[in-house]
């Protein structure tokens, strides 16, 4: 592999990772907080990713299809928290388990009733459509350094968030001790409701910023959600940087892999969660 | 006297930052019940967890004497191995299976002592030697009346009877019990200063207690924890003679009992 | 007298059970031989879920397995021999269960669900994307294992399970088989420690149980009999393919077992009629129309209902009216 082919996977490693991160930082920060294992997660990153496709259709622009699709994620997350997740909080997982499974199949039929069981195409904005030539045969899109660039800066924004600001002290707070935080007048509920829409958003985010690459096609929310349970796993669950530099390692895992070993690509990450469980059974990052 | 049978040196365990124990050492004798008094948060319940191997010790050294005078190291050990070598506990906070019988209970307990009984087909209620053991623990605490209820219809103190029920089903040579009179009646709080009386003998006794009458009562030996450190240690007159005790612990509290 | 009671209906229905191949179509018969299989899938797992406490959430990874084992062993156009290819298979999903479970069961809650799920979808990827697993496509089985009793003097194929009676009782043999010897299992020193550690596993450990090793033969055993369900079910369709190990699999066999009621064979085995048979019902075209394509749907509105309003399942329900009923009689 030449150095410029190197260069091309290692950027599309780094931007599948930060895609992941996004996924996966709402499904750990919801985990931390909440104490909800949600298999459905991977459904709203599908959900994001069909909504791009149709308010681009829509608005004939991917920009104000995300900024109208977030709003709607928002709104969704505000609902399915108040309609099922708030029952859940008490409850052993493997009910939270059984209720998102249930989730998942409702969305995915929803999703083949709403837009069929076709793949669909979403167009990159003009202005990002073009590519940066490495060599004379080899260049690389800008919309996916967007992704990438777009991704490290929402990172940077959730750091800011639940370092610095109130909403942020009241995360922590809330993850450390749910009792203490109420006794600080801390409103739980709607502090659970903020999370979870925020949670969804990220994954429903990732999805309307992936479709151009990645395309829209049913059942992609299963993949993405089996692969973020791995980046938790080997994060630590509840560690948002642990998702980080777990969700680039496999990125990176994954990528090389799929041009090294096309044949076991699949089964790379997997074999790397196996070797840190072996390692540290609770993740890189235990939260302390 | 005798080569202790649990030895403590020089224990520590830290939590963050916090040095829940620091620096214990302790030995405890077979035909001594040892007590441990100190306020709430001096440490006591975690030095219990050291001991039983339900937490691992940040740095000191464990060793156990067993019945053939072979020493071992149990630092770091698990639980369970901890009580197979014949130390057992009763937890602070009631810790049974509340879902199964008084009696299964005391079966479950008697029944971890089979040598690795993996015989997957013969009914679990058809081992004589293992039912005699439960019903002898049962007797023992007073609770031969309640046998066949849940162990989640029991009144508190009787669930507390009953854990120290299943820690003697157990067949321990060391016992540890982490404040086995809290929220027993005059009555069964008699029983089971009776009980301790009754096996101080040829066990070795960690009593955490905040009753001092009971601790007067049964303890020949005493030593007093405050901050995660001892304070004092030796006979019981002597320690509550010593003014140190009076000031952080006793003097306050008129030998009354300590909330 | 519960338990007579129940002993009494179990009986009943499996005398039912034994009769309808005699009397139902062959369409019925075949089906009500799937659900019997995915019975023994439900209770193997309901012995982990329901009396270990452990959320298995890949555990079609042993059931997928087991039936590609015989996929892979099976000669090309002739039976295989059901005396080699099953314990080969057993023993190979227990294998797999041992090395697995050495690494899962270093962990513990929401963390094991995670960790066994990722495990499933490993094994998914070996035999969905590298040339030795037969790829997305699946491969045939032409031929049912024959059961040879030639050293009892029967020469051919005497139990010709090609004949789908035939199969059908051999599947509720099996079934029936599988729960006597879980209901002895649960009962001996072994499932005692097991609905222990469900309960409280810190009190086990204090108490002298090293209760990694029992779950770890839990875990194992449970694995072993799913394989036996994989194994079955390869049979019966004569076809392997990489979703019969998928997470959606994993899902339907633990929506079963919550369904019945966990910690309750027969309750799992309940699950598992029901699941199907409610599935079959709700993608009959014949009743709902166009709708019935979109039966997910409806399947998991159920599945929803059950996880917020029946957290003891349909035994549980039972056990509620039958209370219910006996408090009337006493008032």
């Amino acid at each position: 592999m030449d150095f410029y082919s190197f260069l091309i996977q290692l950027l599309n490693g780094l931007q599948y990772g930060l895609l992941l991160f996004l996924v996966a930082s709402g499904l750990t920060l919801v985990f931390g907080i909440m104490g909800i294992i949600n298999l459905a997660h991977g459904s709203f990153y599908m959900v994001g990713a069909y909504l791009a496709f149709s308010l681009a259709a829509l608005t004939g622009n991917l920009l104000t299809a995300v900024l109208l699709g977030v709003t709607l994620s928002v709104l969704l997350g505000m609902l399915l928290e108040w309609l099922f997740y708030r029952h859940l909080y008490a409850r052993d997982h493997l009910y939270q388990v059984l209720m998102t499974y249930g989730l998942i199949l409702v969305f995915e039929e929803l999703r083949s009733i709403l837009w069929g069981d076709d793949v669909h195409g979403v167009a990159v904005p003009v202005f990002l459509s073009g590519s940066i030539p490495l060599t004379d045969n080899l260049s690389y899109p800008v919309y996916r350094l967007a992704i990438s660039g777009i991704c490290l800066l929402l990172a940077g924004g959730l750091y800011w968030l639940i370092r610095k600001t109130r909403l942020g002290m009241m995360i922590r707070a809330g993850a450390a001790n749910r009792e203490m935080a109420q006794a600080l007048g801390i409103n739980i509920e709607w502090l659970y409701t903020v999370v979870f829409a925020l949670g969804l958003t990220l994954a429903a985010f990732a999805g309307m910023i992936a479709a151009p690459v990645s395309s829209v096609y049913p059942n992609m929310g299963g993949e993405v959600i089996i692969i973020s349970f791995v980046v938790v796993v080997i994060g630590g669950i509840g560690s948002v940087w642990g998702a980080l530099l777990a969700a680039i390692l496999i990125g990176m895992s994954d990528t090389f892999g799929k041009v090294l070993l096309p044949e076991y690509a699949g089964m790379t990450t997997y074999l790397l969660m196996a070797l840190v469980l072996l390692w540290r059974p609770e993740g890189l990052f235990r939260r302390t | 006297m005798r080569e202790a049978v649990l030895r403590a040196e020089n224990l520590c365990k830290r939590f963050g930052g916090l040095a829940a124990v620091n620096g214990v050492s302790l030995e405890l004798h077979i035909g001594q019940v040892h007590a441990l008094i100190g306020p709430n948060g001096a440490g006591k319940s975690t030095l219990t967890n050291l001991l039983s191997g339900d937490l691992p010790p940040t740095s000191g050294g464990i060793h156990y004497l067993d019945a053939d005078q072979v020493g071992h190291d149990l630092a770091g050990m698990h639980p369970d191995r901890n009580s197979r070598f014949g130390i057992g506990r009763s937890y602070q906070k009631t810790n049974v299976f509340l879902p199964f019988s008084v009696f299964e209970n005391c079966r479950l307990a008697a029944q971890s002592r089979q040598p690795r009984a993996w015989r997957i087909f013969r009914s679990a209620d058809h081992y004589a030697d293992v039912n005699v053991m439960a019903e002898r623990a049962l007797a023992a605490v007073g609770l031969a009346g309640r046998r066949d209820l849940l162990a989640a219809a029991l009144s508190h103190g009787e669930q507390r009877q009953l854990e120290i029920a299943m820690c003697l089903a157990t067949q321990p040579r060391v016992l540890l019990l982490d404040e086995p009179l809290a929220g027993m009646g005059q009555q069964e709080s008699q029983t089971i200063i009776a009980l301790i009386r009754r096996l101080a003998p040829d066990h070795a006794i960690l009593l955490i207690e905040h009753d001092m009458d009971a601790v007067f009562a049964v303890a020949q030996r005493l030593t007093v924890m405050v901050n995660g450190e001892v304070i004092a240690s030796g006979e019981p007159a002597e320690v509550r003679a010593n003014p140190l005790v009076q000031q952080a612990y006793l003097g306050d509290e008129h030998g009354g009992r300590h909330g | 007298m519960r338990l007579t009671t129940t002993s009494l209906v179990l009986l009943l229905a499996l005398l039912m059970l034994a009769v309808f191949p005699f009397v139902g179509e062959k369409y019925y018969v075949q089906l009500i031989s799937k659900v019997m299989i995915m019975a023994i899938f439900a209770m193997s797992l309901d012995l982990l879920v329901g009396y270990t406490g452990l959320v298995n959430l890949g555990h079609a990874a042993f059931f997928g397995l087991a039936g590609y084992v015989l996929a892979k062993v099976s000669p090309q156009y002739e039976a295989a021999n059901l005396w080699t290819t099953l314990p080969l298979a057993l023993a190979v999903c227990a294998a797999f269960a041992l090395l697995t479970g050495l690494l899962v069961l270093r962990t513990s809650g929401v963390y094991f669900i995670m960790v066994t799920l990722a495990f499933a979808q490993m094994l998914f990827f070996l035999f969905h994307d590298t040339p030795f697993g037969g790829g997305s496509d699946g491969i045939y089985i032409y031929a049912k294992p024959e059961i040879k009793l030639d050293w009892l003097g029967m020469t051919g194929n005497p139990i010709n399970l090609e004949n789908f009676k035939v199969f059908y009782e051999f599947a509720l043999v099996l079934m029936a088989a599988v729960y006597l010897f879980l209901r002895r299992v649960l009962d001996s020193n072994f499932g005692r420690v097991l609905i222990g550690i469900k309960t409280n596993e810190q009190r086990m450990r204090a108490l002298g149980f090293p209760t990694f090793h029992y779950k770890l033969a839990s875990y194992m055993l449970s694995g072993t009999l799913a394989g036996l369900a994989g194994y079955l079910a390869a049979m019966q369709f004569g076809f392997v393919s990489p979703e019969i190990l998928g997470w959606h699999h994993s899902g339907s066999v633990l929506v079963m077992v919550i369904l019945g009621g966990m910690g309750s064979l027969h309750g799992a085995a309940l699950g598992a009629f029901v699941f199907i048979l409610l599935q079959e019902a709700l993608s009959n075209q014949a009743w709902f129309g166009p709708a019935a394509k979109h039966w997910q749907l409806a399947m998991g509105l159920c599945i929803i209902a059950v996880a917020l309003l029946l957290p003891r399942g349909l035994v549980g329900l039972a056990g509620v009216f039958s209370r219910k009923t006996r408090n009337d009689e006493d008032a």
